[in-house]
């Protein structure tokens, strides 16, 4: 009897830590709890969402120098952060590439292309590449909607900014915004998770 | 500029007065690359059979895209795998993901400078999030990914690969 018991134990702990490990590796779910980070911005400052005091939430952006994908959204994503930022939803862009195998995506070349395109937004570099993995970025640009909830910051929407990368005159659906403007009016976004082709993180 | 126009007017206006008959067209004609590439165009609905093909091959469908390093490094690895294999009932198809201006400024010039054998198309349906998750509910949309295929399996990897990797994978079919 004894002896089942240490197995029922080690067996629970088995599948919680399974559970625990595949979690972590998939990164956040719907409804989730964001971590906060402390990154350093183009400026040299730290920022962190906790700086925000009066935010209601963040449009967490994943994206890069590189990737063209990312670079056919620039325009894209400083329109956001300019139409959402005063209802409370600023844009914070991460990029979460590893410069040493991924060129053009260093420290130095984060600032020159900030300010080439006037970036209105924090542009943050995931030094030793620790916040992207527990977000779940899988790809540039990969989007994370958050929402202040009772104090927590939720993951309200995870994905793609709209559904045509190429052609922004041919976009049907602005999938960012319409989640925004949903949790504006104290609604959850109806779609909440799309997929995009991207670039692939580089570690 | 003008000077190198004003000789190879000369040279054509020459090249016709000794052979007349066949003047024009072969001043077209050389105007043209050597080698003529043509990619075909796909949406997802298009691209949908060559994913499904119930014959006795093993397909391997990999998606690319000429901006995407770690996916340019392992071409030379399909391109092998697509040398060794394909009197064995292996097709390699490589898929690019390429923006549509890019087809004749980069994608044409890539694989001729590269002389890419496998069979290259071109997917241009816009509509990411409807087509990605049908090609596989594991993929995430990053690239490089690749399906591997046959009428009894499927296996699809986000992921790069060696020739190695590749070729043990292939053996599971």
């Amino acid at each position: 009897m004894k002896k089942l018991n240490i197995l029922l134990i080690l067996t629970v702990f088995a599948v919680i830590t399974a559970f625990a490990v595949k979690n972590s590796s998939e990164g956040y779910k719907i409804g989730d709890t964001a971590t906060d980070f402390k990154l350093k911005n183009i400026n040299d400052k730290m920022v962190s969402m906790a700086d925000f005091k009066d935010a209601k939430g963040f449009i967490v952006i994943f994206t890069c120098n590189h990737c063209p994908f990312s670079v056919a959204y620039e325009d894209r994503i400083i329109a956001l952060d300019k139409k959402f930022k005063e209802h409370g939803y600023p844009v914070i862009a991460i990029n979460p590439n590893n410069p040493e195998v991924s060129k053009g995506d260093d420290f130095e070349s984060m600032k020159v292309r900030a300010k080439e395109k006037g970036f209105t937004f924090p542009y943050l570099f995931d030094e030793g590449q620790k916040i992207y993995p527990q977000y779940g970025a899988t790809r540039t640009p990969h989007v994370f909607l958050l929402n202040k909830e009772k104090g927590a910051l939720k993951v309200a929407y995870i994905g793609a900014i709209d559904n045509n990368s190429q052609n922004e005159s041919a976009v049907t659906a602005k999938y960012v915004e319409d989640a925004v403007n949903a949790l504006l009016v104290g609604e959850k976004p109806k779609v909440n998770f799309t997929k995009a082709i991207g670039c692939t993180i580089k570690k | 500029m003008e000077r190198l126009l004003l000789i190879v007017c000369i040279a054509a206006f020459v090249s016709c007065k000794t052979e007349p008959k066949q003047s024009e067209n072969i001043s077209d004609e050389k105007k043209l690359p050597e080698k003529v590439i043509t990619i075909p165009s796909y949406t997802y609905e298009t691209l949908e059979p060559l994913l499904h093909k119930e014959d006795d091959k093993t397909y391997v469908i990999n998606f690319w895209a000429t901006w995407c390093k770690p996916c340019v490094e392992e071409l030379p690895a399909f391109e092998k795998l697509n040398a060794t294999y394909k009197n064995q009932n292996v097709e390699v198809i490589l898929v690019s993901l390429d923006f549509q201006n890019q087809i004749e400024k980069r994608v044409i010039p890539f694989i001729q400078e590269n002389n890419i054998q496998s069979e290259v198309v071109i997917m241009v349906d816009p509509d990411q999030n409807t087509w990605i998750p049908k090609i596989s509910k594991k993929w995430s949309g990053a690239i490089p990914a690749t399906l591997i295929y046959n009428k009894h399996k499927r296996e699809f990897y986000e992921q790069s690969f060696t020739y190695e990797l590749l070729q043990n994978e292939l053996k599971k079919f």
